[in-house]
């Protein structure tokens, strides 16, 4: 399971990150939400070991990330970024398929974790595409394809005492048409149901939050600004760490709530 | 890095892309492996004392144990001691070019890579000039009894892993190594390097002068199996080292950050790579000199064939690059023949209007 204590990242002086804690829960998705800047990508950075935190620690299994070779932290994590890489023109297959080459098992088989994984993300239909070639919300859904193989490699190896897998997601459904928001999230909410993985995901839309996610972490400037259960954010903490009205009215099939913004300041 | 990706995208052309149906690796391998011994063969056979080629085939299989006539004591000579050892040298030469640039591509992700932009040709070559300006005697080396000839393949890779060595060093920073740092230190070493041969030209006698500029031209010319022996061993072992690098380099590919998300320690990774590519290319111009263009259109044309994925890409660019050598250092001691034209001058000339040319036909679509 992967764990943040009281991390902290600064440049130059400037504290990024400054003594977050993070608790990843099996089968619970965490929403961590907030104004931009306010550490958010920077916090998924640390939790994926891609930065190395200048204060407190990120343990997998107890184990400082530091110490973990980065061949075997990715069987366990997966981290889809905000801005998914081009490059070369691989083609979606082969961009899925690097992330299934060291599973330990035969070519039949990475063949089925390739398309399953493609499937899952609603990219089936892009295989032959160009990495390149693929407009950003694609690219997003091909990005979130591969995490979801690179996961479903990993778990062949039955690594740690729990072998829990966490799936951290920055801003997924940025790029994305509302029907493939729900759908990634809903992806994702799966993917947690069948292996009893882990999910924290960096959103800026509250009602996508509300529905899908279980727990909320807010920050603000850096700090936790509140933490706790999705469903009992108060919603003048969320109007005050953002500085702008939100109206929040029951979703009509009573599964979390739809939050509105109209541009006005906060009702206090 | 990853601004410049995204910024990539505004080039993308407003009509939809053709999907990529990749060809099948196996027959690709096949053909170009049968296209490596047609050239072969063929460069076996022609030169100022043609053989016929099916005089050449029935001495071959003779000597593999197979029914055949072997040729004259003197046609046996030309083939075994003149053009054979010619022949290997451009073939190893050409594959650790295309597979050296391939990679040195992936490690920049950047297609317009090519082993003489990170400095380690220059590097290889001002080590050589020096050598040749100096002087067996100028460099206190007269009661060694080494001959120049000996002497220059160990400095020019000496210079080669000396520049390396550099570019390392001044684009290292907190451990890390990043591909832009590495591509601007290379910069600043070609610059050195140009300098530096520059001075040795001014400063050389009229015959060290005349000897440099040959080696620089780059050629096979008078290539014996004593002289290539040890910078074929070394090119043979780089380019293995850098073919099984080929799914690490895929990853390494998609950029430092995927890269370590998928398991890959990028940096170490680079740093074992570019060694690996000094180590070949270090060898290559030291017996060969400079022979550009080939590590960079070889593996272009390559991927626009059979795709960017690098399990795919190295072991066809080995292949199709030996044969691009071996055809074109035919071509130069035929064309003027008893004259042996410089082979890097011939492909230079050849190579980069034909390059151009590519890249206007693609129009604007992105590489690879």
């Amino acid at each position: 399971m992967l764990q943040a204590e009281h991390v902290s990242f600064s440049v130059g002086g400037r504290p990024l990150v400054d003594g977050v804690t993070v608790h990843l829960v099996p089968g619970r998705m965490l929403a961590i939400l907030g104004p931009n800047g306010a550490g958010k990508s920077t916090l998924l950075a640390l939790l994926s070991g891609e930065r190395r935190p200048t204060g407190g620690a990120v343990r997998l299994d107890g184990r400082d990330l530091r110490d973990v070779p980065p061949r075997l932290l990715a069987r366990r994590r997966a981290l889809v970024g905000q801005h998914p890489s081009a490059g070369f023109a691989f083609s979606v297959e082969e961009a899925v398929q690097l992330a299934v080459e060291a599973a330990p098992c035969g070519a039949a088989e990475r063949r089925r974790l390739i398309a399953e994984s493609l499937h899952a993300a609603d990219a089936a239909a892009l295989r032959h595409r160009l990495l390149p070639h693929l407009s950003g919300g694609e690219g997003q859904r091909v990005a979130f394809a591969r995490a979801l193989a690179q996961l479903a490699a990993g778990s062949l190896h039955r690594d740690g005492p729990d072998g829990v897998a966490t799936l951290l997601l920055d801003e997924p459904t940025a790029s994305l048409d509302p029907a493939h928001q729900h759908h990634l999230l809903r992806a994702a909410r799966d993917w947690m149901e069948r292996t009893g993985g882990a999910c924290a995901v960096v959103l800026h839309d509250m009602t996508l939050a509300a529905r899908y996610c279980d727990d909320a972490l807010l920050l603000a400037g850096g700090r936790e600004a509140w933490s706790g259960p999705m469903a009992a954010l108060p919603v003048p903490v969320l109007e005050r760490v953002f500085a702008t009205r939100f109206v929040r009215m029951p979703a009509p099939d009573g599964r979390g709530a739809v939050f509105a913004t109209t541009g006005q300041p906060p009702a206090v | 890095m990853s601004a410049s990706a995204s910024q990539s995208s505004a080039n993308r052309p407003i009509t939809a892309m053709p999907p990529a149906r990749r060809p099948r690796l196996a027959p690709a391998l096949g053909l170009l492996g049968a296209a490596l011994a047609a050239a072969v063969l063929f460069a076996l056979s022609t030169g100022s004392i043609p053989l016929p080629l099916d005089r050449v085939l029935s001495h071959l299989a003779q000597a593999a144990g197979l029914p055949g006539e072997p040729l004259g004591a003197r046609d046996a000579a030309v083939l075994h001691t003149l053009r054979l050892p010619r022949i290997v040298l451009a073939a190893a030469v050409g594959m650790t070019l295309g597979v050296a640039g391939a990679s040195l591509q992936a490690i920049f992700r950047n297609p317009l890579a090519d082993p003489g932009l990170v400095g380690v040709s220059s590097g290889a070559a001002l080590a050589g000039s020096v050598t040749m300006m100096l002087g067996v005697a100028g460099l206190g080396l007269s009661r060694s009894g080494l001959s120049l000839s000996t002497l220059l393949p160990a400095t020019a890779f000496l210079g080669a892993l000396a520049a390396t060595i550099l570019i390392l060093t001044l684009a290292r920073r907190d451990g890390r190594c990043s591909a832009t740092d590495m591509l601007l230190a290379g910069i600043a070493v070609n610059v050195l390097g140009g300098a530096g041969i520059g001075l040795c030209s001014y400063l050389g006698d009229d015959q060290a002068l005349r000897q440099m500029t040959f080696w620089m031209m780059g050629g096979f010319g008078g290539a014996g199996w004593t002289q290539i022996g040890p910078a074929l061993a070394l090119m043979l072992a780089a380019t293995a080292g850098l073919l099984a690098n080929a799914r690490r380099l895929d990853l390494y590919a998609l950029g430092e950050r995927d890269a370590f998300l998928l398991g890959l320690e990028p940096h170490r990774f680079a740093v074992r790579t570019v060694l690996l590519v000094a180590l070949g290319v270090g060898a290559a111009v030291a017996v060969s000199g400079l022979i550009g263009f080939v590590g960079l259109v070889v593996p272009h044309m390559i991927r626009l064939w059979l795709g960017p994925v690098h399990r795919r890409l190295l072991p066809a660019t080995a292949l199709a690059a030996a044969v691009l050598l071996v055809l074109a250092d035919t071509a130069a001691r035929s064309i003027a023949a008893p004259a042996d034209v410089p082979v890097g001058l011939l492909l230079g000339a050849v190579g980069a209007p034909v390059f151009l040319w590519l890249l206007r036909a693609r129009g604007g679509r992105p590489f690879g």
